[in-house]
């Protein structure tokens, strides 16, 4: 049961995002458009209009452990439906990004894993190397002939290349994420 | 007030009370009764020093009981007229005779322990009732302490103690303790909407008055936090949606959609267990002060007002309009209105436009010579009338008198109180009861016109 006790700031966790990304959680009537518009939203634990009525009673946790925050495809849907102009994917991916930091357990291990992943590839070629993504994904996932049958296939047909092809400028690329290492320490 | 108790052409009557009411409109005799004051109001000049001296204290029931006044007392600061009243009920000469004290004192000599009721039966060409709503005794709702809680209070209680001039001086404090209160809670729809223990109709003020003292908490106490159980906020109004909306993000009050299912103590503090039903889970608050939003409910002897008026009222006591729509402030009865919440709970806005509006319709009849109404009412044939009376008992609007005419005991119309209902044309035995238009030669016409007539032929 969630307990407003007297030695909590009720709305310190809204003040906190506001303070990352201006969007701000009160404004929100709970009117539910969100949930409403969201294509994911059957598959996920907290629906969107949920997460925010959480941030509004100070309840961080479960917003930071829900798989709502991983599952979000980032459309834009729920933003351009608010009636109150909150802009909920950016809260969304405000609320990944303080996931992180907080190092809580993970709503979505395996998405989280997959973005690291993804992202390291980008860090060292500057785009997806697709066979050692799939690889690593498996590996850490651990399930590591998932697809194989389809790897060879693709292998044959030229659609994967077994060695990374890295772009000309990576200098720029490492620029890039050496400039947002607040939330990508790694 | 002041200036209304000064013009000639009004009188108030306080501290009275309206024992009987006979005749129509234009012709009220209205018997009031003036209760006494024990204090002459020609005499005194309000200058205050009975109270002041006075030795007996008893419950502020302005205050609704937060703080104490004396027995001879006036009931509120901006009260008319500026003239002091004696409470009989602790009134040290009233109850053991020992005491004179305020008449010793009183320099106009205007203290009277010997005033007896006055009857006065006056003229009136029209009534405007606008006798108010009361507050639900909140005291059933065993959930919520059942009257045992003292820092569980009503919004009423906390608006007195909002005022600068209220008991506390403007402080917003734990009745039990004295302490200034930081975490209020709000429950709406105490009574109201619940069909069970309270009153099924939304009490309609309360989402406005509620958002109000949460603003104004925030002002008096600036590291308050205020939290609001509601069902559904209606905000139905001018400005009010986003009156609402300053209350929350201006006034950083907490709304919680849930009703509140207890409220217990833990230590020298409230702990109120509801629900959050947008996240779908229970929720306890740690609080200082509950305010309940209790229900509007009529006054206290609103139904029998009604009978002496002639009235119809619903099932609650909230008094009836003649049409929900197009008569909104019209009784049935001609020359009644209704004003405020009398007739059902209504804001400051709403109530001063109903009061408005009967004002004027009342103006536009007594301005007129003559009155000008439906012509379809009832009349008697004095001839044909045996005098039974029948038709006395069935009218529902207490039109009809009886009269003599020559030398003989005959029913006759008040026509100004008459609508044509019909009733008496159809209880009449001798046919001497008629509404004009519907004779009942002519409605036999209307029936057997379309029977006996060929069909498409002439007639």
């Amino acid at each position: 049961m969630k307990v407003l006790s007297r030695q909590e700031d009720i709305h310190q966790f809204k003040d906190e995002i506001l303070a990352l990304c201006d969007e701000d959680a009160s404004r929100c009537v709970q009117c539910g458009k969100c949930t409403a518009s969201c294509p994911i939203a059957p598959e996920m634990d907290l629906k969107p209009s949920q997460v925010l009525r959480h941030i509004q009673i100070n309840s961080s946790k479960p917003v930071l452990q829900c798989s709502t925050i991983w599952l979000c495809a980032s459309c834009e849907t729920c933003s351009s439906r608010c009636p109150e102009g909150i802009e909920i994917a950016t809260l969304m991916d405000t609320l990944r990004k303080v996931a992180i930091e907080e190092g809580l357990a993970m709503g979505q291990k395996q998405i989280v894993a997959f973005d690291e992943i993804f992202l390291d590839s980008i860090k060292r070629y500057g785009r997806v190397h697709e066979l050692g993504l799939v690889m690593r994904y498996n590996m850490a996932s651990r399930q590591p002939l998932k697809d194989a049958h389809l790897g060879l296939l693709m292998l044959g047909k030229g659609k994967l290349s077994l060695f990374a092809h890295g772009i000309r400028d990576r200098a720029t690329i490492r620029e890039i994420f050496r400039k947002s290492r607040r939330f990508f320490g790694k | 007030m002041t200036e209304l108790s000064q013009d000639e052409k009004i009188k108030i009557m306080t501290y009275s009370e309206v024992l009987e009411v006979k005749g129509f409109v234009g012709n009220f005799d209205v018997m009031i009764r003036k209760k006494p004051r024990y204090i002459d109001e020609t005499k005194c000049t309000g200058c205050g020093e009975c109270i002041e001296k006075c030795l007996t204290f008893a419950p502020n029931e302005w205050e609704l009981g937060l703080g104490k006044r004396k027995a001879v007392y006036k009931p509120f600061v901006q009260g008319i007229p500026n003239v002091p009243v004696i409470d009989p009920e602790v009134c040290g000469y009233f109850t053991t005779g020992l005491c004179n004290v305020c008449s010793k004192i009183c320099e106009a000599d205007a203290i009277d322990y010997n005033q007896k009721d006055e009857y006065i039966t006056e003229k009136f060409g029209i009534i405007v009732v606008a006798t108010g709503f009361d507050q639900l005794d909140t005291s059933v709702y065993g959930e919520y302490g059942g009257g045992r809680f003292k820092d569980v209070i009503t919004g009423l209680h906390f608006e007195r103690m909002l005022d600068t001039s209220g008991p506390t001086g403007g402080h917003v404090i734990r009745p039990s303790n004295y302490k200034e209160a930081k975490r209020v809670v709000f429950i709406q729809c105490a009574g109201s909407r619940d069909e069970v223990k309270g009153m099924p109709y939304c009490s309609r003020i309360c989402c406005m008055y509620t958002a109000k003292q949460a603003i104004l908490l925030k002002d008096h106490v600036p590291d308050s936090q205020s939290y609001v159980f509601y069902i559904d906020i209606r905000t139905a109004g001018k400005n009010y949606e986003e009156f609402y909306k300053k209350a929350q993000r201006e006034a950083g009050a907490i709304y919680i959609r849930g009703r509140v299912s207890k409220i217990y103590e833990k230590g020298d503090q409230l702990v109120v267990r509801g629900a959050d039903t947008l996240i779908g889970e229970q929720i306890e608050v740690e609080a200082d002060l509950v305010v309940l939003a209790a229900a509007a409910v009529p006054r206290d002897g609103a139904k029998e007002l009604a009978k002496m008026l002639n009235i119809p009222h619903d099932t609650y006591g909230f008094f009836s309009e003649a049409h929900p729509k197009l008569q909104p402030v019209e009784s049935v009865t001609r020359g009644v209105y209704i004003a405020g919440a009398c007739q059902f709970p209504k804001d400051v806005p709403d109530s001063v436009a109903t009061t408005g509006a009967a004002a004027v319709k009342a103006c536009s009849i007594l301005s007129q010579d003559e009155l000008t109404i439906d012509p379809k009412i009832a009349y008697v044939d004095t001839e044909l009338c045996s005098g039974c009376l029948n038709c006395v008992q069935v009218c529902p609007f207490d039109a009809i008198r009886a009269e003599v005419v020559d030398g003989k005991d005959v029913a006759s119309i008040v026509q100004s109180l008459c609508h044509g209902c019909g009733n008496c044309a159809s209880t009449c035995r001798t046919k001497a009861a008629n509404v004009r238009g519907f004779s009942d030669d002519q409605i036999y016409a209307q029936i057997s016109a379309p029977l006996f007539s060929k069909r498409g032929g002439e007639r």
